[in-house]
């Protein structure tokens, strides 16, 4: 019955996850996937996580500065993780591709530093996997 | 799981990730078949040959489909015949399908996973 299967929905919510493929500076697509997963959460549904490949995965860049008249890409999902504890997790061959180094990965590859916030994670397509098991929607967004 | 790709081989990185993601559900003993919707079906272009572009052939990456227990690979024939590209020449074995048949699919799948 279809109330039935609203109010189940609305008590229980849906498990979203978001899988992120465009760059935070190029077009608005990775701006509309934070905003898409705040509406998630404030309908009472859930994210299981928030996954970025590719060119997605520089939204988890502590080294970008944007101009002052300019809002920073960057800050929706770290508002996303801190408000809510979301998570984010980065794909780890396109992060190391573009620079997107935690410090472990800095010490094993020997570079400087980190160059990741670190409300973000890096780790391996399994997460996305079992994101895509674990959830009852996965939204992309890019690409 | 369907993974629907949309990307044309070599113009991004997006059809290797993509690829790479295909074969990572794959290892992880999820079953996945592959759907190349649009300009994707251009990773199916027979004799590909990347080495003077310096990145990795996704025609080979293609051709290892089976290894990895991915057999069913549909391709959007429309596309393929816009291109006219020789299927039967592809890296590996595809079921082309048309409009009402890419519907039909896409339905009867529980996760569809979009590029």
């Amino acid at each position: 019955m279809p109330a039935g299967v609203f109010c189940l929905w609305s008590v229980n919510g849906l498990i979203y996850s978001l899988l992120v493929l465009s760059s935070p500076v190029s077009g608005h697509t990775s701006h509309n996937a934070a905003e898409f997963a705040q509406c998630v959460i404030a309908r009472g549904h859930s994210i299981y996580r928030v996954f970025f490949l590719d060119v997605g995965t520089t939204a988890g860049s502590a080294n970008s500065v944007f101009p002052q008249d300019e809002t920073d890409p960057v800050r929706p999902w770290v508002e996303l993780a801190e408000q809510h504890t979301v998570e984010l997790v980065i794909c780890i061959t396109s992060a190391l591709k573009h620079g997107m180094l935690d410090q472990v990965e800095a010490d094993r590859h020997g570079r400087p530093g980190s160059t990741i916030n670190p409300i973000f994670t890096i780790s391996g397509l399994g997460q996305l996997v079992d994101a895509c098991a674990s959830s009852d929607r996965l939204i992309t967004f890019g690409g | 799981m369907l993974m629907i790709l949309r990307h044309s081989p070599y113009g991004s990185s997006l059809a290797r990730a993509s690829l790479d993601v295909a074969l990572a559900t794959a290892a992880f003993e999820q079953a996945v078949d592959l759907l190349f919707l649009g300009d994707g079906v251009l990773q199916l272009q027979p004799d590909q040959d990347t080495q003077r572009l310096g990145i990795k052939n996704i025609g080979k990456q293609l051709a290892s489909l089976p290894l990895y227990d991915i057999n069913s690979v549909y391709v959007d024939a429309e596309a393929a015949a816009r291109y006219n590209m020789d299927l039967s020449r592809a890296p590996v074995a595809t079921q082309p399908l048309n409009q009402g048949g890419i519907h039909q699919l896409m339905v009867e799948y529980d996760h569809l996973l979009g590029f």
